[in-house]
């Protein structure tokens, strides 16, 4: 116990260490991260009326983000699934990246709900009286919690093993790895059904939407991976296969593909059987009744995507450049399918048929940009820790190496 | 694996692994958290405007209204009464009124009289004390053209110098107190709930400001304070200089405070004790009818029995408390043998009929 503590103190030592790219990296991150909490406490003082939220549009960016995320954070069961049942074991170490990916992921998750709350102040209120099973909000919570600490454990203990250079026990991690693959399709499946199940959003009440999700996190999420993977490799001296990437770029076109199959399903049933319901869609799409604010945002998404899936069927993705930018092309172009095209959409026209739109704020925007910086802070950290563990760098004291350690010198 | 590697560099690339503490280094180490603090206590600076009375032990501690004792409900009223006095200096009469044994609340909404005048709208505002500023109001009333009952068709900003105007019909939506309410289902703390006597209400200090309920409710009734409630000041006055209404109940029209939902509850400080609700009391042309569904005798049952009602949405599913009836010709120009059709089914005027003519 004493050894573990230890370590996470000897983390948090290391965390501060790197280069100036990494000192400057970790300083902007900060403070975007103090933007966020500036513009955040005044939203606590004021409420959500320093968003540009509405009665009509009362979800907006938060949730956007939270959905998204959602969905990067299932992702991690795409590098764990060819890894642990098809048995590639080279990209072993791959599936912690992922995993810590998941963690912090997960965290921003939470921290988009809480500020999305109006009254952040009674969070426990959800715990004195949960209502299990009747809301689906509940679900997520216990999707999502349980979701945060499978993956906590597994790459935690994976880690500390390295560090200790102990043996993994199969015991202790690959029950979990398992649990962790089917509820990682859990999360998404009940964070759409929050939507889904609400019979007055007809734009939401399409059975399609959880796989649909589930389709577009597992383009966005690797996508997401192979850019990490690639910093890691020319940063640090952790050695990534071009192989490891050439099985997510797989991962990614045929999710990406099947994400473009769906979206077009969905387009033909609305369009095509003209149903009274399909206002949102028509005004997400083409504008409606002079409305028009998402229009750009859906087609850049959609233009987006198809640029994307273009390179990653042509030869070109085979080129690293190429393949990062169809990787960035699908990470915004989904950011935008998720966000703008499929919470904010859903609330205009409003159930009464009015026509109100909705505009993100500075405020609201800087405390999503400070979020995501927070993320990536942790991200960073996770990262920064782990390659030198996994690459037998910094290992327990209590393990004979022939390396000394510079850390042991500090304070207890 | 890694024996081989050195961990003090040796070419494998900029990467020091632990930090190793000078003087110099713990210099820089202070330097930064101290820096680290000053940024963050600049970033939380707005914090200081906080409400302090917002955030008391004692209202962290308290309960889920159904879980209250009436000793803690006694407790919990004479504080919101002391809140209320030194906020709006007025001493309210505040109670918390239970539902009444063998009722069940229903409304009926005659849209052949409704002439579109908006006196309900603002009629609400006041005996619910709806916040000014923002302005927060639970009934919308919508202008509708003849012909359709679509509400997507629906004007909701109309204005014009007198109503109503000939060529339209009004509908105003409110709560329907749905017997199968969506919005109680998704709420994830309870909330809010259905009473007895089919109203739903909300306890405003349990609400955690979600807005899930907002989503789910297919007839947009629902109300979240995005700020704090806002009144207009009457300075001159030393008595209850906000204007606001004395009678209150903790489950209805007691001033609600940032974050939380609300919406209407068909007045229960007022129908519980046997008044009827304000928006009712102030329709010029009785277009508005209330009462026990459950006493066939009342006014609402025997419109149930005797009109040809209609609920809105009803494929939603949440079979609402609500109802709306036509009880004039209609449309009202057109005399009704101009509907009189033959046996082969009713149709409307310009609607051309297929099959079956002779
Ligand atoms: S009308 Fe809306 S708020 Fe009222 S009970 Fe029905 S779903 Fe709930
Ligand atoms: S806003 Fe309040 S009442 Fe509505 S679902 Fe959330 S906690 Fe429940």
């Amino acid at each position: 116990m004493k050894e573990y503590f230890r370590f996470l103190g000897r983390c948090f030592r290391v965390s501060f260490v790197g280069d100036w790219r990494y000192q400057l990296w970790m300083l902007v991150l900060t403070f975007v991260v103090l933007l966020g909490v500036n513009a955040y406490a005044k939203q606590f003082v004021h409420g959500l009326i320093e968003t540009g939220m509405t009665d009509q549009v009362s979800w907006g960016l938060y949730i956007a983000n939270f959905t998204y995320l959602v969905g990067m954070a299932a992702a991690a069961v795409m590098l764990v699934i060819p890894v642990y049942i098809y048995r590639k074991h080279e990209l072993h170490d791959l599936v912690i990246f992922g995993e810590l990916f998941a963690v912090a992921a997960i965290i921003m998750c939470l921290a988009f709900v809480n500020v999305d709350l109006g009254r952040p102040d009674r969070f426990m209120h959800i715990f004195w009286r949960f209502n299990f099973p009747r809301s689906m909000l509940t679900w997520d919570v216990v999707a999502l919690g349980g979701y945060l600490l499978l993956n906590l454990h597994i790459c935690g203990y994976l880690i500390y093993c390295s560090y200790r250079k102990r043996k993994p026990h199969f015991v202790f991690y690959i029950p979990f790895v398992f649990v962790a693959i089917g509820w990682a399709v859990s999360i998404h499946t009940v964070t759409a059904f929050l939507y889904v199940g609400l019979g007055g959003r007809p734009f939401w009440n399409s059975a399609i939407i959880a796989p649909r999700f589930l389709a577009s996190a597992f383009a966005a999420g690797p996508a997401f991976i192979i850019i990490t993977l690639q910093i890691i490799r020319r940063t640090t001296a952790y050695r990534i296969t071009d192989e490891a990437l050439a099985l997510l770029r797989n991962i990614v076109t045929v999710a990406l593909a099947i994400n473009m199959f769906l979206l077009g399903c969905e387009l033909f049933t609305e369009f095509y059987t003209h149903s009274a319901h399909m206002a949102s869609t028509v005004y997400l799409f083409f504008g409606l009744r002079g409305y028009h604010a998402l229009v750009p945002w859906i087609w850049t998404s959609i233009a987006m995507n198809l640029v994307a899936m273009v390179i990653l069927f042509l030869p070109l993705a085979r080129s690293l450049k190429y393949l990062n930018l169809a990787c960035v092309l699908m990470i915004v172009g989904i950011w935008i399918e998720k966000g703008m095209g499929l919470i904010v959409p859903a609330f205009i026209p409003s159930p009464l048929g009015e026509m109100v739109e909705y505009k993100p704020t500075l405020n609201e925007i800087l405390v999503c940009l400070g979020i995501w910086a927070f993320g990536l802070l942790l991200y960073t950290i996770f990262v920064r820790v782990t390659v030198p563990v996994l690459s037998g760098r910094l290992v327990s004291d209590q393990v004979e190496t022939s390396g000394a350690h510079p850390a042991r010198s500090g304070a207890s | 694996m890694s024996a081989a590697n050195n961990p003090t560099g040796g070419g494998t690339g900029p990467e020091p692994v632990a930090p190793e503490v000078t003087r110099r280094g713990f210099l820089r180490g202070t330097l930064g958290a101290v820096g680290g603090v000053a940024a963050l206590a600049a970033a939380l600076s707005p914090l200081k405007d906080i409400d302090k009375e917002d955030y008391t032990l004692e209202k962290f501690l308290q309960k889920h209204y159904k879980e209250m004792t009436p000793e803690e409900m006694k407790k919990v009223l004479a504080r919101i009464r002391k809140e209320v006095e030194r906020e709006y200096k007025l001493s309210p009469h505040l109670r918390d009124v239970k539902p009444i044994d063998g009722v069940q609340f229903g409304y009926a909404l005659n849209l052949g009289r409704c002439i579109g005048c908006r006196k309900c709208v603002y009629a609400c505002v006041a005996e619910n004390n709806q916040s000014r500023s923002p302005q927060i109001q639970y009934i919308r009333v919508l202008e509708m053209p003849r012909g359709s009952v679509d509400i997507e068709r629906g004007n909701h900003h109309y204005d014009r110098p007198t109503v109503p105007d000939e060529d339209h019909y009004y509908m105003p939506i409110q709560c329907h107190q749905c017997a199968n309410p969506p919005c109680v289902k998704v709420c994830p703390v309870e909330a809010t709930w259905q009473e007895p006597d089919g109203v739903t209400v909300i306890d405003y200090d349990w609400c955690i400001g979600c807005r899930y309920c907002e989503a789910a409710c297919p007839y947009w009734a629902r109300r979240f304070n995005f700020t704090k409630p806002g009144f207009p000041r009457d300075e001159a006055k030393s008595e209850n200089p906000c204007g606001l209404n004395p009678d209150m109940a903790y489950l209805s029209n007691r001033p609600r405070m940032r974050g939380v939902m609300e919406k209407c509850h068909f007045c229960l400080q007022r129908s519980r004790e046997g008044r009827r609700p304000a928006c009712l009391e102030v329709c010029p042309v009785g277009a508005r009818k209330f009462g026990n569904l459950l006493d066939p005798d009342s006014e609402v049952a025997r419109i149930l029995a005797e009109k040809h009602v209609f609920v809105l949405k009803q494929e939603v599913g949440t079979l609402p408390r609500f109802f709306y009836y036509f009880d004039q010709e209609y449309p009202r120009d057109i005399p009704l043998s101009a509907f009189k059709t033959s046996a082969t089914g009713p149709a409307l005027p310009g609607t051309p009929m297929t099959g079956g003519e002779a």
